[in-house]
């Protein structure tokens, strides 16, 4: 088992959790798009943790606290898209121009 | 992680393909809920890639979290705006498409032949392996108390901010003489209870 092998497969996460978030019409596929990126963040810490500073573990500390941010995000994400979903009454992200000159 | 190498090549192999084709189905799923089951498991996968990295409480956190509360509170979105309409087809939209993927295909083969390219610093010190939970705890408070206060206070502030954003601004109130609206009633209403024992009443068959 090699670091880079984490590695390769945290780039491939990365990059369609980009693809997603750019090309997805509805606002949960963002949402699920955004997870996609933060694990494949977390990915890279706990490789970079088991291989370069397997006594320390400083990687995992910072996935813990990955995981609550990504917590918290995400149940303000979802209360927002409940919010303009009652207000605008669709969740095409082509139509939520609101702040968009 | 004291498997045989073979076995950990071959369990990578199999949790990464879960990972990456599952992950490709929530993005390329026209059904969002088979998007969101499959999120549950691009979550369960990366746990067990967590495990093959000696890290059983960070894996255990991944399912508790993410499987058990972000994934749930997914679906539980798309249950509450799940609105059966066909988005408006946009021109020249698979124009986007394939600028998008030739980004990230880009970005991908960036970030592949750095990794491929740097010489890693490989520490050769044994891993800490089940001692983990016991680190983890000495540096949450210890030298990193702060941030670790600091999420507490942000998860008390997301927890506040989310309730204020998904309430209702207001509740129509409701004239004492108007019929109850249709949607507020159960369909296994319960009816009037009969005493029990008692033989019911003529007519009422």
């Amino acid at each position: 088992m090699q670091l880079e092998y984490f590695l390769i497969v945290a780039a491939a996460l990365f990059c369609v959790g980009i693809y997603g978030l750019v090309t997805s019409r509805n606002v949960i596929r963002v949402l699920m798009s955004i997870e996609l990126m933060l694990n494949a963040v977390n990915i890279n810490l706990m490789a970079f943790s088991n291989y370069l500073d397997p006594q320390d573990i400083k990687g995992q500390v910072f996935s813990v606290f990955v995981i609550t941010i990504a917590a918290a995000e995400a149940a303000v994400g979802l209360a927002i898209v409940l919010s303009i979903y009652r207000n605008r009454d669709t969740v095409d992200m082509e139509q939520f121009n609101l702040l968009k000159w | 992680m004291n498997l045989a190498e073979g076995v950990q090549i071959v369990s990578f192999g199999i949790l990464s393909l879960m990972v990456i084709g599952a992950a490709l189905g929530v993005v390329l799923l026209s059904n969002i809920v088979h998007s969101a089951f499959l999120l549950g498991m691009v979550f369960a996968s990366i746990s067990g890639l967590y495990i093959l990295l000696n890290a059983g409480f960070v894996a255990a956190a991944q399912i508790l979290v993410y499987v058990g509360a972000v994934n749930i509170l997914i679906l539980f979105g798309i249950m509450l705006v799940n609105k059966q309409q066909d988005f408006v087809p946009l021109p020249n939209a698979w124009l986007g498409k394939l600028a998008t993927a030739a980004v990230c295909g880009g970005l991908f083969a960036l970030l592949s032949t750095m990794v491929l390219g740097t010489t890693w610093a490989i520490s050769t010190e044994a891993a800490a392996g089940d001692g983990s939970v016991v680190l983890i705890g000495m540096h949450l408070f210890s030298d990193f108390l702060l941030p670790f206060e600091l999420a507490s206070v942000l998860l008390l502030i997301a927890l506040v901010g989310a309730i204020i954003l998904a309430r209702r601004e207001f509740i129509p109130d409701e004239q004492p003489g108007d019929p109850q609206p249709e949607g507020l009633k159960l369909p296994e209403r319960p009816r009037d209870l009969v005493a029990v024992g008692s033989a019911p009443p003529d007519g009422d068959a």
